[in-house]
């Protein structure tokens, strides 16, 4: 399982990336949306998981430029807009269930990564 | 008076729920990055004890010394938080221009850094102060700084420059190359003519300059 972390924190997302790995899952990390979509010309990811602000362009801009790049490609989207208003609001704009409020427990988005593969 | 402030006061309210939005959204970002990196002190300590794994302390170190550097830049965005709840606490104030300026494009630094526009500062020659209502000019500077960064684009750069004029001073929004694509009476729209009507300031737009000139009196009664 092959996994892009997008977030314009970079010591977030490769954090995360790193911890991942430790838990067997090959990931990858992009701090802009254009270096995003530089790594998915070269590498078959089969998720990504997708800050939903990031400058220049939103993670939902970025999820219809990768969608098509690459047709089966998972999502999932983190923010760190926190209230439950926000979540609700979140969730019905990106059409996702997974969607994970930062800070994340790394679990909770393994298990997620791991349900959006297998549907 | 009173209900020049009032009218502004709820143009105030807008303002402080953006900034505070913002900040908030920022400090989760970092406790989102310690606690990664916490989880990942955590995972060393796990492999050495479960998996005989040797820690690296090498790798130990780096990871504190994020931890230490997202600490430090949580302890600047409070500090900020602090001082703009700290900003209503006076009706009229001597404010140094340059330093409220550096203050609102801080709190600006987010929107900015989203819109992919930089702010470029040239500081007074001497200190320039005024006698004003503090929380009402960072707002009505946001509203400026907010209209610049849109007039500008992505990628582009604002200027900002404070100067002494002979009965107050001024602060300049420059390089809005696409000022005159904006339509007419755009700007200032009716929460910054609040503003400038409780500041006694004045705004005006110079296409030809490529410009926004914000002037303000020496003291908001004079």
């Amino acid at each position: 399982m092959r996994v892009l972390l997008v977030d314009d924190e970079r010591e977030l997302v490769s954090t995360m990336a790193e911890r991942l790995s430790f838990r067997g899952i090959d990931a990858e990390w992009a701090c802009t949306c254009d270096d995003a979509l530089k790594r998915v010309e070269s590498t078959i990811f089969d998720l990504a998981v997708l800050d939903v602000k990031m400058p220049k362009m939103s993670g939902l801009e970025l999820k219809r430029k990768l969608q098509a790049k690459c047709p089966g490609m998972k999502f999932i989207f983190m923010t760190g807009h926190g209230s439950k208003d926000d979540f609700e609001a979140g969730s019905a704009e990106t059409g996702s269930e997974y969607y994970l409020v930062k800070p994340i427990r790394i679990e909770a988005l393994i298990d997620k990564i791991k349900d959006a593969c297998t549907k | 008076m009173s209900r020049k402030f009032d009218r502004a006061g709820e143009a105030g309210l807008q303002f402080y729920g953006k900034m505070t939005a913002s900040m908030s959204h920022e400090l989760k970002n970092v406790l989102a990055i310690i606690k990664e990196n916490a989880g990942l002190l955590n995972d060393f300590t796990c492999m050495a004890e479960e998996g005989g794994m040797p820690v690296d302390l090498e790798k130990v170190k780096r990871v504190t010394e994020k931890i230490a550097k997202q600490t430090r830049r949580a302890d600047g965005i409070v500090t900020r938080l602090n001082r703009f709840g700290h900003s209503i606490d006076e009706s009229s104030k001597s404010v140094d221009l340059w330093d409220l300026l550096e203050f609102v494009v801080a709190l600006s630094g987010r929107f900015a850094s989203m819109r992919g526009v930089t702010l470029e500062r040239k500081p007074p020659a001497s200190r320039v102060t005024v006698t004003t209502v503090p929380f009402f000019l960072e707002n009505l500077v946001w509203l400026c700084l907010d209209f610049a960064m849109g007039v500008a684009g992505t990628g582009k750069t604002v200027g900002l420059i404070v100067e002494e004029t002979k009965n107050g001073a001024r602060i300049k929004f420059t390089h809005l190359e696409d000022l005159a694509k904006v339509p007419p009476d755009t700007f200032p729209a009716q929460r910054a003519k609040v503003l400038l009507g409780a500041l006694n300031s004045e705004l005006a737009v110079d296409v030809e300059a490529q410009e926004i000139v914000l002037t303000l009196p020496e003291s908001i009664g004079g």
